[in-house]
């Protein structure tokens, strides 16, 4: 028997599995998709709001500001790209004046420090490219921007470096209560464990659906958006926002840890796995993005994406053990800012299992280091060092982000090895480039399948039913 | 630090063609610098014939073409590294690369000849709207896939866009057992090779649609069909007209992108129109004794004109080298006239013309009879008859030094303009 099962490894997943592996439990995470981080995870913002919008006295609230200064410890000592640029509201009317003095008061309230107002010429000076229509700005240092999909990798990698076992294609079909716990079925495997967190996602709902009706409805809601080239990358330094509006926080403009510039999202409530693009999702995106910068050339885009936010109808993440369902702990309902509070939303639920008798004694040796090398980011010297040791550190993959077959080759020997195009993409950045792995794509197809030892057709895009190649030429000719 | 005359970056046809004139031009110090395994570039997986009609006056297909040039190139000194990426260019000619065997390493050259070619436009350049599943890539990847790595891309196909690459691909598929369903085509003209429209496409009986794109795609995790919708003169899609099409691939030929991502950081000036280096008469570009040729300074449309224009570039780098800086003396920039989307070279040095420049330039439209005129303000210095001319198809014009030598202002304006028939 288990101490505790989390259902899903997105970022809360992952960081619940990280807290718990701190302690002597036995911890099993149960990951529907083929790899870690690959829903909502992959597909937001990549930033850490400091944490002015929630409305004080929430959860959001709480956690997004304990989330985001946790996160800068994890991202430093598990290797994880990140950088604190801070984040800048626009008003461009009286309205948004009122907006920004809301925000501010709010913020205040919520603990982010160094809150300030700066007026239009203020803001111009540290963001020469803002719009001059913009007559004042809320700036707060203390946001961040990650790469969000190697922040929950790195947290799952390291729970499982320290005894949690992750299972990937393991979709949970069916949970019972049973003596001092639960039986967890997923296709032809049983697990039983003493706890239960539900952190799937869009599927909270149908998770907790399994063992008793929930009592909150997931409302999920799709975010459309443009990621344009590095030449782009430089056109505002910190995250740009507008004021929020009914619909979210609106559509912000911002660099990411890649150096490329991101622009969106558009919110519309979709299905739950609806991550579509759409003509007019797009336009609106360009639309309201120029009105905080200008200047953005969308000719320059690389690729559009959407994500699906799995917030609820209760305007709150919902934390805690289910009604009626003790043992069963509930991660739900994580919208915005739900990157953000990640870690905090892990320790909070531990909290909480812990006054419901979870034993947490801490073990002697925990690991809680992480390092990965990227090539393009090392000097000469480093670089020859490493070609010594293995001169596939000398063959250039992806020509855009300049990425080794070296880089690609250890990648598949770490502790959750990627099994398909996306999840190396997502380990070491080959195809996020300019080219969109118009290059390098046949090269890491071929590789992948070396080092696994399968054939080309073999290796899928993302899940198995993703295929990539039907088969090799002139068959049809036997 | 390794000191050579001449470091050409990319061992494809433009560098090859400017390795060989470089040394028949008298160098003996040289060295390509290839990131693929092999010489040759993209030219490898062109499988099909119609190359070398002009250089060979035959028809080769594109490792046959390399070949010419990779055993011509044999029989010199010059020195080749194959997967070997170069990282930086500096302007002093200091070359920065990496391969497996020398580690990261710099080189430095008297002059530098930039043969990197180009990329295909990728989905999200133009932001196609709709799902990410499999089963969609560019026309030059699923070339790579099918020639090269001998795998299948897909049963039943679209194809987005009419460049070169996709009308060979809708035959290559065919003929690989997939059926091509259709052709589609943004513009109302199509951008490729009116020979490949013939050949690859009516020869099969693949419908082209023109003045039609791709509105949505569909699929959860490969590709299952694609919507195609007709559009109006400014582009945009017409509702009611949306047709689909049930497909599991997808290919897109929406166009090439020269790769001066090393040209811009060493601070080369760029033309906005060509997205290649602003060159003058010789091929060198605002950096002395770095020259740019093949499709890294302008997309070509056949390989023959890639090695005439590189080794142009060869012959100018070796007498850099040679005898130095170009003289300093009165220059002519080239401007673009009516309906001329972009002309090459930009810049002439009118101690530097000799016989004369080759110009070569694409027009915006489909013409008829029509012509061609170069204008010195008010003033015509020369023009030329064409019966027909298409922005899928390059245009050149030879300017003599005597009617360059006619101009009265610093500028020369290419037009083109209908003729009454």
């Amino acid at each position: 028997m288990r101490d505790v099962i989390i259902i899903g490894c997105g970022v809360v997943g992952a960081a619940c599995a990280y807290q718990l592996s701190r302690y002597k439990l036995r911890t099993a995470v149960l990951e529907a998709g083929s790899d870690v981080a690959a829903g909502a995870t992959k597909a937001n913002s990549a930033i850490l709001h400091a944490g002015y919008d929630p409305e004080p006295g929430t959860l959001m609230a709480r956690l997004n500001v304990t989330g985001v200064s946790m996160a800068e410890e994890i991202c430093w000592k598990l290797d994880v790209p990140y950088r604190k640029n801070g984040s800048m509201v626009l008003a461009f009317s009286g309205k948004d004046r009122d907006c920004l003095r809301e925000l501010m008061n709010r913020g205040e309230r919520n603990g982010v420090p160094n809150l300030r107002l700066l007026t239009g010429e203020e803001a111009r000076l540290l963001e020469p490219e803002l719009s001059r229509e913009v007559v004042e700005a809320l700036l707060a240092p203390s946001a961040a921007i990650v790469n969000p999909w190697e922040y929950a990798l790195a947290m799952a990698e390291t729970a499982v470096r320290n005894g949690v076992e992750l299972y990937r294609n393991c979709r949970v079909t069916a949970i019972t209560r049973e003596k001092g716990g639960f039986a967890v079925t997923a296709g032809d495997k049983v697990f039983h464990g003493k706890y239960i967190i539900n952190a799937a996602g869009v599927h909270a709902g149908t998770v907790h659906q399994l063992v008793r009706e929930p009592r909150f409805t997931i409302r999920p809601a799709k975010g459309e958006y443009y990621l344009l080239d590095k030449c782009e990358g430089t056109r505002v330094s910190r995250v740009i926002f507008q004021c929020p509006g009914a619909a979210g926080k609106g559509v912000l403009v911002s660099p990411t840890v890649h150096g490329n510039l991101i622009v969106g999202p558009t919110s519309e409530p979709s299905g739950l796995e609806d991550v579509s693009n759409t003509a007019k999702g797009l336009q609106t995106v360009r639309e309201l993005a120029a009105r905080s910068v200008p200047g953005i050339r969308f000719r320059e885009n690389i690729r559009n994406f959407t994500g699906v936010r799995a917030g609820s109808d209760r305007g709150d993440f919902i934390l805690g053990e289910a009604p009626g369902v003790p043992g069963f702990f509930n991660a739900a309902g994580i919208c915005s800012p739900g990157l953000s509070a990640a870690p905090a939303i892990a320790e909070y639920l531990m909290e909480q299992m812990a006054g419901r008798g979870l034993a947490l004694e801490k073990k002697e040796a925990f690991i809680d280091t992480r390092r990965r090398v990227r090539f393009h980011e090392l000097d000469r010297e480093g670089r020859n060092e490493l070609i010594a040791k293995d001169p596939r550190y000398g063959r250039v993959v992806c020509r855009c982000e300049t990425v080794t077959e070296g880089e690609i080759v250890e990648c598949l020997r770490q502790p959750i090895p990627p099994t398909s195009i996306n999840g190396v993409k997502r380990r070491v950045g080959a195809g996020m480039g300019r080219c969109q792995g118009g290059f390098c794509g046949p090269r890491v197809q071929e590789l992948l399948a070396r080092e696994i030892g399968v054939r080309p057709e073999e290796i899928p895009l993302e899940d198995a039913e993703s295929y990539i190649l039907t088969g090799e030429t002139k068959e049809h000719l036997f | 630090m390794r000191e050579y005359e001449l470091i050409v970056i990319g061992g494809g046809p433009a560098g090859l063609a400017a390795a060989l004139s470089a040394w028949e031009g008298g160098l003996r110090d040289i060295l390509i610098l290839e990131r693929d395994s092999a010489l040759g570039g993209i030219l490898n997986q062109c499988v099909h014939n119609g190359f070398g009609l002009h250089r060979f006056k035959e028809e080769l297909t594109g490792p046959e073409y390399a070949g010419r040039f990779i055993d011509m190139l044999s029989g010199t000194g010059v020195e080749v590294k194959t997967d070997s990426m170069v990282l930086s260019i500096s302007p002093e000619k200091q070359v920065e690369y990496v391969n497996p065997t020398d580690g990261c390493q710099v080189a430095c050259a008297k002059a530098v000849v930039l043969a990197m070619g180009c990329r295909e436009r990728t989905r999200g350049a133009i932001s196609v709207p709709g799902a990410r599943c499999s089963g969609i890539f560019t026309a030059g990847a699923a070339q790579r896939f099918i020639n090269i790595e001998g795998q299948m891309v897909g049963r039943r196909v679209v194809i987005l866009g009419s460049g070169d690459i996709g009308l060979i691909m809708a035959r290559r598929m065919t003929l690989e057992g997939a059926e091509v369903l259709a052709c589609v085509e943004l513009m109302p003209y199509s951008s490729g090779l009116n020979r490949n429209i013939v050949q690859c496409l009516e020869d099969f009986g693949i419908p082209l649609y023109l003045s039609h794109t791709v509105t949505n795609i569909i699929g959860k995790n490969r590709l299952e069909k694609v919507v195609v919708s007709a559009v109006d003169e400014r582009r945009q899609p017409i509702p009611g007209t949306e047709r689909t099409f049930l497909c599991d691939t997808l290919l897109l030929s929406v166009g090439l992108l020269p790769e001066n991502e090393l040209t811009r950081a060493m601070g080369a000036e760029i033309d906005p129109r060509t997205n290649g280096a602003v060159v003058w008469e010789n091929m060198e570009t605002s950096v002395p004794g770095v020259f740019a040729c093949g499709n890294v300074l302008q997309v070509h449309d056949l390989v023959d004109f890639v090695s005439g224009e590189s080794g142009r570039a060869g012959v100018a780098a070796a007498d850099y080298v040679r005898r130095g800086p170009a003289p300093a003396g009165r220059t002519l920039k080239l401007e673009n006239g009516s309906a001329v989307t972009y002309a090459v070279p930009q810049r002439i040095r009118m101690e530097m013309v000799g016989d004369g420049v080759q110009v070569f330039f694409r027009v915006n439209r489909v013409f008829g009879k029509s012509a061609v005129t170069v204008k010195s303000g008010e003033k015509q210095i020369a023009r030329f008859q064409r019966d027909h001319m298409a922005p899928g198809e390059m245009e050149r014009i030879l300017l003599p030094g005597k009617l360059l030598a006619l101009a009265e202002r610093d500028t020369l304006t290419v037009s083109a303009e209908e003729v009454e028939a």
